[in-house]
């Protein structure tokens, strides 16, 4: 088994679209494997607020989820992708933090479910800073608080590398939530961070918060915030 | 020649796991290289692929796109190279 790093990469991509952060994804994918063959496995954590906002279709997901016209997602601003990540349909938009661990599972003890389990308690651990209860269920897999799902999870895996993962809403329109059926789920809703707690909140401490559980859960000792795909970051920026 | 059967591996803690098997990336008599990706699988959240555990050709899928397989049921027979 290769030697898994210690210090989990983090990039702070800022507001960037969709398309932009899955290519960052896909490069620093090979980054992993390129780097665990070499005997020093790189891992990384990208940290984005997808804008302008995206609805995503996973590959469980069925396109009838997605209630929205494509000339009303057009009108809205709103664009539509599959992804290659499991689960069914999501959105994403300013506001809503979305983290992307792209890390090595094999070196992590090649467990798909301990992974999902443990990207949930890094949110659970978060809302419990805020003085918020988040739960599990049983049956879907997010983070909920009561019957409101706060913390939608898909992820993807090649070779043992992860990409994709976890969407965390702080102060997301969640009207937006309204142009799909939320994981293909009819009977719950959605909900914020802001709207449980009734006041604004900052999405730097939430993301750093969330850095940090995150490292903890996935057992490194620790993050930097990298320089690592900067450049290339800029240029898609100004596409 | 040795033929080697691929199964799918282990997802977690839960041993009476399932998933989907979403799409081949590798055809049968195509060559494959140790490591490289032979078939896509789906469970409910996660997206994974099966490494090719040795350096070979794929005799003869076992099971079909949109199959629903258990934790250790043979995906696919190999033809390694030695």
């Amino acid at each position: 088994m290769p030697p898994a790093s210690n210090i989990l990469n983090l990039i702070r991509l800022g507001r960037m679209n969709y398309a932009a952060a899955l290519a960052l994804q896909l490069r620093a994918v090979e980054r992993v494997k390129v780097s665990r063959e070499a005997g020093a496995t790189e891992e990384f954590l990208f940290l984005v607020e997808h804008d302008p906002p995206v609805i995503t279709v996973g590959r469980g997901g069925e396109r009838e989820n997605v209630l929205a016209s494509a000339e009303q997602l057009a009108a809205l601003g709103v664009e539509l992708h599959e992804a290659s990540r499991g689960g069914d349909v999501t959105y994403h938009g300013p506001g809503q933090i979305v983290a992307y661990p792209v890390i090595d599972l094999a070196a992590r003890g090649r467990d798909i479910h301990g992974y999902l389990r443990n990207l949930e308690e890094a949110v659970i651990r978060v809302l419990a800073e805020y003085g918020l209860a988040g739960e599990r269920d049983a049956k879907y897999t997010g983070v909920w608080v009561g019957r409101e799902k706060i913390c939608a999870i898909g992820v993807a895996i090649t070779r043992w590398v992860t990409y994709h993962g976890l969407a965390l809403n702080v102060s997301t329109a969640l009207d937006h939530f309204d142009l799909i059926v939320p994981c293909g789920i009819r009977e719950r809703g959605v909900t914020s961070l802001e709207k449980l707690l009734g006041r604004p909140v900052d999405m730097d401490e939430v993301e750093m918060a969330l850095a940090a559980e995150l490292a903890k859960v996935l057992k490194f000792a620790g993050t930097a915030e990298a320089d690592e795909f900067k450049i290339k970051n800029e240029k898609l920026k100004k596409k | 020649m040795a033929e080697i059967e691929v199964r799918l591996p282990s997802l977690g803690e839960d041993a009476g796991d399932t998933a989907e098997v979403s799409f081949w990336q590798v055809e049968e008599g195509e060559s494959v290289a140790a490591g490289d990706s032979i078939v896509q699988m789906l469970t409910d959240k996660a997206t994974f692929d099966v490494p090719c555990p040795a350096a070979g050709h794929l005799k003869e899928h076992k099971v079909a796109e949109g199959d629903r397989v258990k934790v250790g049921d043979v995906l696919c027979v190999l033809e390694t190279a030695d």
